[in-house]
């Protein structure tokens, strides 16, 4: 690998960085807007992975002081937002050809693409440095290894090298409820884990329910996605599959610190629906679906994301209820 | 004369130093909010 190539991966790969459109200076070097180094830092994804870390933070037993939470959480989200710019970095080939992506900074030519690296690892170092001083080293360090795991095992490896790409890499996605939990406690619980089990098992009929309506794009980009390897009925399959795994895991947290009869209710009948949602997907014929242009699949994965979306409000809303009933049993027993 | 292409990069230039100037000013902001709260909490300072 040469210095350039370090820069700019792009000419490394097949499928070269192109686009046009982005204001150059004099030299040719493209002048990205503050809009752009925000699009780098993917605000969607961010904003769950605040939510996420912001539900294990709450649902710590231990508490955490207002304003050391509000410097954890924003710690946890640059360093989100880090993971996003390298990502962009790296995959700015793949970027450029699919009709989804190809509006980003540095495949429409706005943004260099060492400038996107050099991004995302000044935030990936300042956040995980910060988060360290404001909250504990080890949750310093879970950031780090999630911003690594993303980047290098995810976005540099399996992405383009298996169909389990997603399984796998899910798990950068499904830590930052425990980074904020560690964030708060110090320290390692069976709650927070459960909360990682929950998305990294949600993650993969999540996705591959997209795939399975966008997958000519996957395609065309070359990135080896369930439904262009093993085919749409295997991907049925396993979106069914995943999707009866991921209920026990779901209720789980209903047993723990973090959980309570809430939460249950809540489970019980978010996962119902998934599993139906999931049997519907099972059941239906490639031709089918085409001809009512995936109406199902679309269906299901916006049911996918008020699924996480529901049980992490349980988990606040539990939160809430205990310091609630806490504060009712401390005012009775002054009485 | 000065080129209309000019002028769009001058004002990307500028709005990206207000950017950063602003993300500086919160960063100080947020240590001097953390230093304080961890003091008056009784804690120490460093996280390790």
């Amino acid at each position: 690998m040469t210095d350039a190539s370090i820069i700019d991966p792009a000419p490394l790969r097949s499928a070269p960085a192109s686009g046009s459109g982005g204001a150059q200076a004099t030299g040719g070097t493209p002048e990205p807007s503050v809009r752009d180094y925000v699009s780098l830092l993917k605000p969607r994804v961010m904003s769950l992975v605040i939510f996420t870390a912001f539900a294990g933070m709450i649902a710590a037993p231990s508490g955490v002081n207002p304003v050391v939470g509000f410097a954890a959480i924003l710690c946890i989200a640059v360093g989100a937002g880090a993971s996003g710019a390298l990502n962009m970095w790296w995959d700015a080939d793949i970027d450029a050809v699919m009709r989804r992506t190809a509006n980003r900074p540095i495949p429409a030519g706005r943004m260099a693409a060492g400038e996107a690296l050099a991004f995302g690892l000044a935030l990936s170092v300042l956040s995980v440095m910060m988060l360290t001083v404001f909250a504990n080293p080890l949750a310093g360090g879970l950031l780090a290894f999630t911003i690594f795991f993303y980047v290098v095992i995810y976005s540099m490896w399996l992405k383009r090298a298996t169909p389990q790409n997603i399984v796998i890499g899910g798990l950068a996605g499904a830590l930052p409820p425990l980074v904020g939990w560690v964030a708060a406690t110090g320290s390692v619980d069976v709650a927070p884990l459960l909360m990682v089990g929950l998305i990294f098992m949600w993650t993969p009929p999540h996705f591959w329910a997209l795939a399975l309506f966008a997958d000519t794009d996957y395609g065309k980009a070359g990135v080896p996605m369930l439904p262009n390897v093993a085919g749409h009925p295997e991907t049925r399959r396993q979106i069914l599959l995943y999707a009866l795994l991921l209920a026990p895991v779901a209720l789980a947290p209903a047993f723990t610190v973090a959980g309570g009869p809430l939460y249950l209710v809540v489970a019980l009948a978010l996962n119902a629906r998934f599993v139906w949602g999931a049997f519907r997907i099972r059941g239906r014929a490639d031709a089918t679906a085409r001809a009512d242009t995936f109406a199902v699949e679309k269906k299901f994965f916006g049911l996918s994301i008020w699924y996480l979306f529901g049980h992490f409000a349980a988990i606040l809303a539990e939160a809430g209820l205990r310091a609630m009933l806490g504060d009712y049993a401390a005012g009775m027993a002054l009485l | 004369m000065i080129p209309d292409r000019e002028h769009e990069l001058h004002r990307r230039r500028r709005g990206r130093n207000f950017a950063l100037g602003g993300a500086l000013g919160v960063f100080v902001l947020l240590v001097f909010a953390v230093t304080v709260a961890k003091l008056a909490d009784g804690q120490v300072i460093q996280g390790f």
